[in-house]
């Protein structure tokens, strides 16, 4: 009996469905601010779906679409609609949904993405414009019997739908791809882009198919994917459960899973009593959008610099090493943190070359070690990018050693003082006086006679030693290119 | 055209619309006469025509993102069928 | 003299308050006296509002006291009830809402109130707007003044009746297919659907969004004018509302139409039309001849035998999106005696709206369902598109068109309660019109038997102006608008 091997492709496609940062809903005038307030106080007759009501776009909400097309290489079309996307559920107060169907804002783009060592451009089919539904709340009552609550303050918050292709072809690809976007969306600044908060959502559709062949088997749609983790693991059990269920002979099913965290598995979703039709038409309330290229470059001006093109400039423009620029573009803040620090300009002495690498080390190293320790932002530190620069220039002007900088530094970090006092109140100012070193190399050669006498012997590590008893004497404060002089001079004596 | 009960049983649970037996025969009979009633559209030409969905040719009509003052959770739940607290109370949703 | 007040018009009584020789409580009492006498055989309301009412007529004498009086100032009117009412229940005429108070005001009601309109009443409908006879109310059926074993018409009945036994000076009702044009014919008053986007839907119970308008019945042509005035223009909350600028629509009413060019499209006179109202429309067309109107005889509209098609797709389609929000959960009725979410739901919806409501859901449920989307719904689009063209055209060469406004007088109460085809038919005059989104009014024209006959006038888009100008001029010379029945 001889058994063949086929072997499979995983194909994933992700749909992400995110938030926007606007001040109020989708269609009504209710504050967009729906998780920090009493149940049901940021509704209106609109976003409660009462008869008689009418939606009006919020326009605000349509430039953080067109910013985020545009971030995502989509083409901004010039004409888009909403439709009506009629499904019954309770937490849907019109019974449909104003959603987009043939007419997205945003078409075509791509994201690159980096995985197992390989670079990777991975199509998005479409963005576009919605409205999120109300939040329900699963009780069981004294009797036992299960029952729901309703708190409405979600309904009408606008929504994106970020759809794309089914280019992934594996778990990593995905969550590289999810996290991308995710820094992207937060970059520009149209999502929070929370996954605990459910502000970024992530649906996937995954399919294996043998390599070679272009025919999908049975797509399954996974939901409830609350992190990034989560949408790994998922897809790696869902891509391992299909292949098992096709050596074993079995028929896969289209379907949709939910991936339960707590058990690591996706469980079928039975309850879909019928196929969906979702019966869209064109939402006769709302005219069309007609976006025009002034527009479409009025939103264009204002989309941030993206991360990848920052990255880029860091390396051109600072001369900054690929390890160092990618970590500085990682987060917006980060970026912006280390801008300001270069713009606040160096000695004439210093190249703007040297400058910016000075602070990359200082934020990459020291800064980043003490935020990440204290678990802030880097918006939230103490230390000004003003401040971090005084701190660089006392160091470069040798007022301060380099060792006694990282503790001028943890002191600026705790109390938000500028180095300039914490160096005066500390006496951590650097001992270049020839006679105040002369005295203290003295008496290090007087109290260390078997290291002097090893120097003696040949032993060259000796001196190194010998510098170091010095610069504890002097707490840090010893110009250590002159302690250096002073001890060798002293050991070649006599 | 006439339809057959499965398809009066399909169109009334995509609606969600309780029916019974006898008004299933019923809504049968009179959706399919009103039905041979369209047919008259299917004479008509309309290959190089665009639909109209509305009849007004407006676009662009946009409100600034200003957040406005909501309505007390008393007048939105003034008409809830069930309430627990300041909430909606309903039959359990189940996933 | 207090007897006859509830029968002026908006006009003439406007003279009286300013004059003061009459009070707007006086006026309101006249109402209401006169509602309770002719209510129990016309039923037009659905909610009567006396305690509100005369609190408003209070507050207009205060105004009018201080010579502040606009013309609707204190003068009593009846809303339609789908037209939503801040703290007054607005039920559409179905179960489904029998007991639902608004938290909100529409946008007409706003306006009206804040000119100093008194409402009496919410007005009888078929429910949710969908018929042509308000047999379809989930609570009874209005009759028509003129002859108490007859429809007044639908579906805006009540509000047509209301006008016709003097209930109220004015009302308003919604047109989605003909239902303020129908009636007002069937009750020989004035009745007018603006172009769509002329007055804000906001607070309208939808049934088709984009056919529904909002519109007044009145006396005359003046009164209607005079009430347009008031609701129409763009509102922020309507994003389908035009920025057209508003016209004082009185202006231009001096009885001159001479040179206007008028079209009578021959389609209009269609098989198994009375020919009592046949010879009624014409002879009213004669009349405008008669008054300088240029008329053409022989025009045609070749896709008005395509709308009752379209309509009929394109009306429940966007209904079974607009009705889908009444599941049991927010507000209205809910049929809670059960454990499951899905069963709470569609006995809701089986117990909550009526048959004719759960048909027309049916139909456009199926009209827009997978499969039938493009043969249904996309081709009466399209077709909707042919149908504009041809009104395009035709007001290129026309002012105004004219037609009547429904090809029989009133039929009995019952007549076509079980065939809804032919209840459908009585609306083949009005129907295109709302498809086309153009402005068309129904002016009284005579009587058949006592049974009265409307004319309907068509003009081009936010052309009401010119509508109002042709039904003044008529009325100038012609007194049907003024007959009253006999209750």
């Amino acid at each position: 009996m001889t058994t063949t091997t086929i072997a499979y492709e995983t194909v994933i496609g992700l749909e992400v469905h995110a938030q926007l940062s606007t001040r109020s809903k989708m269609f009504c005038g209710c504050s967009a601010d729906y998780a920090s307030t009493a149940p049901n106080t940021h509704v209106c007759p609109v976003c409660l779906g009462m008869p008689g009501v009418l939606p009006v776009i919020n326009n605000r909400a349509v430039e953080l679409v067109m910013m985020t097309s545009l971030a995502l290489n989509c083409a901004v079309s010039s004409y888009s609609k909403f439709d009506r996307k009629n499904y019954c559920y309770p937490d849907l107060m019109k019974g449909y949904q104003i959603s987009q169907f043939d007419a997205p804002i945003g078409l075509k783009g791509w994201l690159d993405i980096e995985a197992d060592g390989e670079k990777k451009r991975a199509g998005i089919t479409r963005v576009h414009l919605e409205e999120d539904v109300a939040k329900l709340i699963h009780r069981v009552g004294f009797d036992g019997k299960a029952y729901s609550l309703m708190d409405v303050n979600r309904s009408g918050v606008p929504l994106m739908e970020i759809v794309g292709e089914p280019d992934l072809r594996s778990p990593e690809e995905a969550r590289q791809y999810l996290m991308k976007l995710h820094t992207i969306l937060q970059y520009i600044g149209v999502s929070t882009a929370n996954m605990e908060e459910g502000s970024f959502r992530c649906d996937a559709n995954i399919s294996i198919r043998p390599v070679g062949t272009t025919q999908l088997l049975a797509k399954v749609e996974v939901k409830n994917m609350n992190s990034f983790r989560a949408v790994f693991r998922a897809l790696e059990y869902e891509a391992k459960r299909q292949g098992d269920a096709l050596a074993n002979g079995e028929r896969l099913a289209q379907e949709t899973r939910g991936w339960v965290e707590a058990e690591g598995k996706t469980v079928s979703q039975r309850s879909k009593e019928f196929a969906h039709d979702y019966r869209y038409f064109p939402e006769p309330d709302l005219p069309p959008l007609n976006i025009s290229r002034e527009w479409v470059e009025k939103v264009r001006a204002e989309l941030a610099e993206l991360p990848d093109a920052r990255r880029d400039r860091f390396m051109n423009e600072y001369s900054l090493p690929l390890y160092d620029a990618n970590l500085l573009t990682a987060t917006k803040t980060m970026a912006e943190y280390f801008e300001a620090c270069v713009k606040t300009g160096q000695p004439a002495n210093l190249s703007l070359t040297v400058r910016a690498k000075q602070i990359s080390n200082w934020l990459l190293g020291e800064f980043s070690r003490l935020t990440n320790a204290n678990l802030i932002e880097v918006n939230q530190a103490k230390i000004t990018p003003v401040m971090l620069c005084e701190l660089i220039d006392l160091t470069q002007k040798g007022t301060i050693t380099g060792a006694a900088a990282k503790q001028v530094f943890e002191t600026m970090f705790s109390t938000g003082k500028p180095a300039g006092s914490i160096v005066a109140e500390a006496g951590l100012s650097q001992i270049s006086s020839a006679s105040e070193l002369e005295n203290m190399a003295a008496k290090i050669i007087a109290e260390n006679p078997q290291a002097v006498a090893d120097y003696r012997a040949g032993k060259e590590t000796a001196a190194k030693f010998l510098v170091g008893q010095m610069m504890r004497l002097s707490k840090g404060r010893a110009n250590p290119q002159i302690a250096t002089e002073l001890i060798k001079k002293k050991l070649e004596e006599k | 055209m006439k339809l057959s009960r499965e398809e009066v049983i399909h169109i009334a649970a995509l609606a969600r619309l309780g029916i019974t037996d006898a008004e299933i025969e019923k809504a049968r009979e009179q959706l399919s006469n009103i039905l041979e009633n369209f047919e008259v559209l299917k004479e008509i030409d309309t290959s190089n025509v665009p639909p109209t969905a509305q009849s007004i040719s407006l676009v662009n009509v946009l409100r600034d993102d200003v957040p406005q003052a909501s309505l007390p959770a008393e007048d939105i739940l003034l008409n809830a069928p069930d309430r627990e607290g300041d909430l909606f109370k309903l039959r359990a949703v189940l996933e | 003299m207090s007897d006859n007040l509830n029968w002026l018009t908006i006009h003439a009584a406007h003279e009286l308050l300013a004059r003061k020789k009459i009070s707007s409580v006086e006026l309101t009492q006249a109402c209401l006296d006169n509602i309770e006498k002719v209510e129990p055989k016309v039923k037009a309301l659905v909610t009567e509002t006396a305690d509100f009412a005369l609190a408003q007529a209070k507050k207009a004498d205060a105004t009018i006291a201080q010579g502040k009086a606009t013309p609707l100032t204190g003068i009593p009117a009846l809303m339609k009830d789908v037209l939503c009412t801040q703290g007054i229940r607005t039920t559409a005429s179905s179960k489904m809402l029998e007991k639902f108070v608004p938290p909100y005001n529409a946008a007409v009601i706003e306006k009206l109130i804040a000119a100093g309109m008194v409402l009496v009443g919410k007005t009888n409908l078929d429910e949710f707007a969908m018929g042509s006879s308000t047999e379809n109310s989930a609570f009874f059926t209005t009759h028509n003044p003129y002859a108490f074993e007859r429809v007044p018409g639908g579906s805006s009945g009540g509000s047509a009746a209301g006008v016709a036994a003097g209930e109220a000076i004015f009302s308003l009702g919604s047109d989605t297919g003909g239902s303020i044009r129908q009636p007002a014919g069937f009750c020989n008053v004035v009745g007018l659907k603006p172009t769509y986007g002329r007055v804000s839907r906001y607070g309208l119970i939808a049934f088709a969004s984009s056919l529904d308008q909002i519109g007044p019945f009145t006396r005359d042509a003046l009164d209607c004018a005079l009430v347009m005035n008031v609701i129409s223009g763009q509102d922020k909350r309507d994003a389908t509302s035009a920025p057209e600028p508003v016209p004082d629509y009185t202006k231009n009413l001096n009885g001159n139409i001479k040179g206007m060019k008028i079209g009578i499209p021959k389609e209009y006179f269609v098989a198994g039309m009375q020919p009592e109202v046949d010879t009624a429309v014409k002879t009213a067309i004669k009349k405008l001849e008669e008054l300088g109107a240029i008329v053409d005889w022989n025009v045609s509209l070749p896709s008005t035998r395509l709308a009752l098609a379209v309509y009929y797709i394109i009306a429940p389609s966007e209904a079974s999106a607009n009705l889908a929000r009444y599941d049991g959960s927010k507000y209205g009725a809910a049929f809670l005696n059960t454990d499951s979410m899905w069963e709470g739901m569609e006995k809701t919806k089986q117990f909550g709206f009526g048959p004719e409501v759960k048909r027309r859901i049916m139909l456009g449920t199926y009209a827009l369902s997978s499969g039938y989307y493009d043969a249904y719904y996309l081709k009466a689009q399209k077709v909707r598109t042919l149908i504009r063209r041809e009104f395009d055209a035709a007001f290129t060469k026309y002012d105004a068109l004219v037609t009547p406004t429904s090809p029989t007088v009133p039929f009995k109460i019952g007549e076509k309660a079980n065939d809804p085809l032919s209840m459908y038919l009585s609306d083949v005059c009005t129907l295109p019109i709302n498809i086309a989104g153009v402005p068309g009014i129904s002016i009284p024209a005579g009587f058949a038997k006592g049974l009265p006959i409307g004319l309907q006038i068509i003009g081009k888009p936010f052309a009401e102006e010119t509508l109002f100008r042709i039904s003044h001029a008529y009325q100038q010379v012609t007194d049907w608008h003024t007959r009253r029945p006999m209750i």
